[in-house]
């Protein structure tokens, strides 16, 4: 773990692993979209519209993903004091945010010609308007507070706190009576996908997982650097002052 | 100096651990003692005529009620418009009526989340109608195994 709280390392690291993430999304990016699109079977009840899935689940799936990013380095940040765990759920927050924000546009576009409505308020839904919220109180704290340090050890206490959140939105709509249906992939007794809808399904979540890894280490590696900057900034004034 | 140090870290963690442990009880302790029913978006049949028996639900009480439209109850009535159909979740059933347009994917044996209120005679008369469908996903004629709902067309496919 302390191995990675060194920025120079961290940097080596992260510049090994982008091209490999930059490859799988070239690579299951356009593969996806084309069995998503073009390639895939409609569904026996929802026709085309189905396809909106293929968009809107795993863009849910890194939402929570996300977030436990997020809640790992604000754990990181908190207890060992890393630099790096800060710069980590800073990195995560607006990533997560815009995926909440997709699964739910998304979700909402579904939900008019499918259910009738764009929106209801079921367990499901609400939570994850709640989850959308925490990501922009934790970015909202960031921005109110001078001292970085203590803007991101409270808002790394909100996102830790925000943590129950998840087994609520995953077990929603079991515990509740929810208009959005139970799950369909993660559940006991195994997918209730037909494996023709849910090759497509599988290749997004690999092109969106490869996406955030891509975006998450260029934001951690563009914040590790504007902290350089300000450092040498610093050395000038001082050396000239 | 260093033993210090990871003793301090540990506190810090053991104490932020159970902090949020403690949280998380207490919020799920919330979520339960409220009852499925009050965060629940609708009810279903039987949940309704237990509140009918406990007096708590009375008629013309606005209400969401949910459930599965019972195959073969299903009639237009002859203005073209007004909807009439069975609401069942395999142990109660109630009557609805509905005059509007329904969603595409309204059919026997799917669910459906209707908002409305009972008569005095026990029919429920719904403003809207919304489509509520399953966890299957699958190419046409190739009919998903539906294992939980009663009259679902699926499990009829399926045993047959």
């Amino acid at each position: 773990m302390h191995i990675f709280a060194n920025p120079a390392r961290f940097v080596r690291l992260a510049n090994k692993i982008l091209p490999w993430a930059i490859g799988v999304l070239a690579l299951c990016l356009p593969y996806g979209l084309y069995l998503a699109i073009v390639a895939s079977p409609p569904d026996y009840q929802q026709g085309d519209s189905v396809r909106i899935m293929y968009i809107h689940v795993p863009s849910a799936w890194m939402a929570m993903f996300t977030y436990m990013v997020m809640a790992s380095a604000s754990l990181a940040a908190i207890v060992w004091r890393h630099p790096l765990a800060l710069i980590a759920g800073k990195a995560a927050a607006p990533i997560g945010a815009t995926f909440t924000a997709l699964a739910l546009i998304t979700g909402a576009l579904w939900g008019k010609p499918m259910w009738g409505t764009y929106w209801v308020w079921d367990g499901r839904l609400t939570s994850v308007l709640i989850l959308f919220f925490l990501y922009l109180g934790y970015m909202a704290i960031w921005q109110a507070m001078d001292d970085e340090e203590t803007a991101g050890r409270a808002a790394s206490i909100l996102a830790l706190v925000g943590v129950v959140n998840l087994p609520i939105i995953k077990f929603s709509v079991d515990w509740w009576n929810t208009l959005h249906q139970p799950a369909s992939v993660i559940r006991l007794d195994g997918p209730t996908i037909h494996a023709d809808l849910l090759g497509p399904l599988l290749w997004m979540a690999v092109a969106m997982k490869a996406y955030f890894i891509i975006v998450f280490l260029w934001r951690m590696k563009l914040e590790i650097n504007k902290r350089k900057l300000a450092v040498l900034q610093m050395s000038v004034v001082n050396a000239h002052g | 100096m260093q033993k210090g140090l990871k003793t301090r870290k540990s506190q810090r963690f053991v104490i932020l651990v159970g902090a949020l442990a403690s949280l998380s009880v207490a919020i799920f302790l919330v979520l339960f003692a409220l009852g499925g029913d009050s965060l629940s978006l609708f009810l279903q049949p039987s949940s309704v005529k237990e509140k009918q028996a406990l007096g708590e639900l009375k008629a013309n009480q606005k209400f969401r009620l949910g459930g599965l439209v019972e195959s073969g109850s299903f009639t237009r009535l002859e203005d073209g418009l007004t909807y009439t159909f069975k609401i069942t979740d395999c142990a109660s059933t109630i009557n609805v009526s509905y005059k509007g347009i329904l969603p595409d994917l309204f059919r026997e044996g799917q669910g459906v989340v209707t908002e409305g209120a009972l008569t005095a005679d026990n029919i429920f008369i719904a403003e809207t109608v919304l489509a509520k469908h399953d966890e299957n996903y699958a190419p046409p004629g190739t009919i998903p195994v539906n294992a939980e709902a009663c009259s679902h067309p699926a499990t009829e496919a399926y045993s047959s």
